[in-house]
């Protein structure tokens, strides 16, 4: 791709970006959100055509203009949400749009032909799976692997992942690079999108930094060093991300869970949380801490145990009690589950607590709401024009804030943060820390639920792992590790 | 300006018949178009709360012709007309209320089904209960809903004016409203932000039910009868006045301003080809027509928007 420029309404979103792919290399492709990358990529897999510039394939100058046109000449996207029929069966979605039918007269659907070739397959990147078996039942690592299927059955030479791991445990990680090792060895190359640095040097050739629409950076990725790609990304110097926390007393008991089990999905759970402490907890994806939080928040429900709060035993059997007992959920989708997306950011910031600022608790104060949200949304740094403006036109980190703003709002005095800062870019991220540590420091208790280990062991007063819904062990600040953490979240016990 | 878009479109309408029909343009007649899209926009404003939270409500016009003929059999009965009308409109929400339990309690997999079961039980009933035949020949005090004036004024179009301007406050100024918003804008952040999903939506398929038993006094009094077929196929009249006024089939959109612009659109609509003798055929096709245009014209809008969207993030 040379020279690309596209712009929306005139706003410049690429600026005259140039961008190659060699056969069989694996090039990283970064930046914050709003960089551009997602931009890119459309332009090259025809959902997006550039305004100037263009763009070459195998050496020949080549105009995409429709999604077809792309996969004709093997370039595919693997999306960050999968696009899948769950309905429908691996071999069938394979195939999905080109089943392969009989010639002449004879178009009958040929199914032996379809599921053995979504075998084979499968087979060739390592993970046999029926391929009569229904996508909805697969995990996400298995639908992405069904997704590669796919792409590699319509002859695919380029494949675009973007963000592939942010929903895969350290585990299923693992076996997705193995994968992209695979497709490197047949030649495939593939352009990998993602805010995980580490991962990066792990699978990356090269790596090419992008922000603000312009190209900053295209290195061999021996040459590349976490700090500096940092810098190209975010333009600046940051402080040290991790600042370390200085140790303080906790206050009372906020949280104290006792016995709390759900079968089939978590048993005999118990642990507290002291005011202005942070308690991590850990594990695998599929451990079982996502179905934990969210029957704590009453989502769910509890065939034993007790919760406590502030030292009462309480009943939490709906969300709504859950608010009334000021606990807050920032749960683990927040487009799903935390956001009204069409509406403003006010109308967000004042959804779990329309009644607090509302006169005789029926008729709303919207100058009482529009001060919080504005006081919040200073408070929390948040970019935007106006609280007016609808929290789908926010960045991922922004609208993580918006959440927070929401529970903030409804004065909770325990949150519970379930996955806070996926998919949300560096510099977000820095910053929902620092919200994570002033709100402790303010005497919120606070359980963080994580996947990403550093986040935890640098954020965590104490950290509980959770394997197969149990909790396997917990582990002090001091002398925490990430080496200590996996063992205890694949089950293995710690001397 | 998507606000103001319905309005626009009644406007343009309403210039363009006023210079077709010099009877358009008149006191007289606008006030009788007002007064004829007094039931559809009673029955359409039901259907807004219930298009606010993504849902659809089929019942309406056989909650109507329920309503209608027990208010009937009641005022033939002796019963004073103040009291048949709280009944009726007592029954209408209960009605409603068994709608939004089926879907809240019987988790019934979506409103069009409930809905359209009750719709069939509730026309069933009219007819059981009225044994087929309109009842006619009703008091006075009740016939005023419907055929009264105050000041040349229809009491029709009051009643519309004061429950819309009751609705407006209910939607935009109070906690319930809210509400009703954000479980159509994303039912699940709804459960998550701790709103009472169930309860509300309960009272919102309820209110519809009342406000179609509102639209039943006003039929029942204009037409000075109860008959089991009264609001046969109102509701997908009631269906196209919300989609015209603006609100989102998918929910968390939709305006009291914009619903009542849709059912005077299509008030102006079927009065003006009537003024121009356009046969009520045509004028079937004519409103099928502005219904998929007003959409399309949305759909054009929001494109621009997204695109607009797109460049901020």
């Amino acid at each position: 791709m040379e020279n690309i420029t596209k712009s929306f309404s005139r706003v410049p979103v690429l600026d005259d970006v140039s961008f190659e792919v060699c056969p069989g290399e694996v090039h990283a492709l970064i930046g914050e959100n709003g960089a551009g990358k997602s931009t890119l990529m459309k332009i090259v897999s025809g959902a997006y055509r550039a305004d100037r510039g263009a763009v070459f394939w195998k050496g020949q100058p080549v105009e995409i203009k429709t999604p077809h046109q792309a996969h004709d000449l093997g370039i595919n996207i693997v999306h960050q949400e999968l696009m899948l029929v769950p309905q429908l069966s691996i071999g069938e979605n394979v195939f999905l749009g080109r089943h392969p039918v009989g010639r002449g007269a004879s178009r009958w659907v040929r199914w032996n032909d379809i599921n053995e070739q979504a075998s084979s397959l499968l087979k060739g990147l390592g993970h046999p799976l029926d391929p009569k078996r229904p996508v909805g039942e697969l995990s996400i690592a298995e639908q992405q692997l069904v997704e590669i299927a796919r792409a590699l059955a319509f002859s695919a030479q380029l494949i675009i992942m973007d963000e592939p791991t942010s929903p895969l445990s350290e585990h299923e990680t693992r076996r997705l690079f193995q994968t992209i090792l695979q497709l490197k060895e047949r030649g495939v190359s593939v352009v990998y999108i993602s805010h995980r640095l580490k991962e990066i040097h792990e699978v990356a050739d090269r790596v090419t930094v992008l922000r603000d629409g312009r190209h900053i950076v295209t290195r061999p990725i021996q040459e590349a060093t976490t700090d500096n790609l940092v810098r190209y990304m975010i333009g600046r110097e940051i402080r040290e991300q991790f600042s370390e926390k200085e140790s303080r007393e906790n206050g009372e008991e906020a949280l104290r869970v006792e016995g709390l089990t759900a079968s089939g999905k978590f048993s005999d759970i118990s642990f507290r949380v002291r005011q202005g402490e942070i308690v991590g907890l850990a594990g695998l994806v599929g451990a079982g801490r996502t179905e934990l939080v969210e029957t704590l928040f009453g989502t769910g429900e509890a065939e034993s145990g007790k919760v406590y709060l502030d030292g009462q035993l309480v009943k939490i059997q709906t969300p709504m009690d859950a608010v009334r007992h000021r606990l807050a959920l920032v749960a683990d989708d927040r487009k799903a589950k935390g956001l009204v997306l069409g509406k403003s950011i006010r109308f967000n910031v004042a959804l779990a607590a329309p009644r607090k600022s509302a006169r005789y608790k029926i008729f709303l104060n919207c100058s009482r709401e529009k001060e919080v949200a504005e006081q919040l949304a200073r408070e929390l740094r948040l970019k935007t024009p106006s609280i007016e403006e609808r929290v789908m036109y926010l960045s991922g980190g922004g609208q993580q804030k918006v959440v927070l703003a929401k529970w903030l709002s409804a004065d909770s005095k325990v949150f519970i943060l379930d996955e806070p800062t996926r998919g949300i870019d560096v510099s977000s991220k820095a910053e929902i820390y620092d919200l994570i540590r002033q709100l402790a420091e303010s005497g919120v208790a606070i359980l963080f639920v994580s996947s990403e280990l550093e986040e935890i062991l640098h954020l965590a007063d104490r950290i509980l792992v959770m394997h197969r819904g149990r909790i396997t062990g917990e582990l002090p600040r001091e002398g925490a590790n990430e080496e200590l953490i996996m063992q205890l979240a694949i089950g293995g016990t710690v001397h | 300006m998507r606000r103001f878009a319905p309005l626009m479109g009644l406007l343009v309408m309403a210039a363009i018949l006023s210079v077709l029909s010099p009877h358009f343009l008149t006191f007289d007649n606008l006030i009788n178009v007002f007064r004829q899209s007094s039931v559809n926009a009673l029955l359409a404003l039901g259907q807004l709360l219930v298009i606010i939270t993504a849902g659809i409500d089929l019942s309406v016009g056989s909650i109507l012709g329920l309503s209608c003929v027990l208010e009937a059999i009641m005022l033939k009965a002796g019963v004073p007309w103040p009291v048949c009308i709280a009944t009726g409109i007592a029954i209408g929400a209960a009605v409603g209320m068994i709608n939004g339990l089926l879907l809240t309690k019987l988790r019934l997999p979506h409103p069009f089904i409930s809905t359209l079961g009750m719709m069939n039980v509730a026309r069933g009933l009219a007819f059981v209960i009225s044994g087929g035949f309109p009842i006619s020949e009703l008091p006075s005090g009740f016939r005023f809903w419907g055929a009264g004036t105050i000041a040349y004024i229809p009491v029709p179009v009051i009643l519309v004016v004061a429950v819309y301007a009751l609705f407006h406050v209910f939607l935009t100024r109070t906690t319930l409203g809210r509400d009703v918003y954000a479980i159509g804008g994303n039912k699940q952040a709804a459960i998550f932000s701790g709103i009472p999903v169930d309860r509300r939506l309960t009272m919102v398929y309820a209110l519809s039910g009342g406000l179609a038993a509102v639209g039943a006094i006003v039929l029942g009094g204009r037409l000075n009868s109860g008959f089991p077929l009264a609001g046969d196929g109102a509701e997908l009249d009631s269906i196209a006045a919300v989609i015209i006024g603006g609100a989102s089939f998918f929910g968390g959109e939709g305006t009291v301003w914009g619903t009542l612009n849709g059912a005077l659109i299509i008030g102006v609509l079927r009065n003006g080809l009537t003024l121009l003798n356009v046969s009520p055929n045509w004028q079937k096709v004519v409103i099928g027509v502005v219904i998929v245009a007003a959409v399309w014209i949305d759909v054009l809008r929001q494109k621009a928007t997204r695109k607009r969207g797109l460049v901020k993030k």
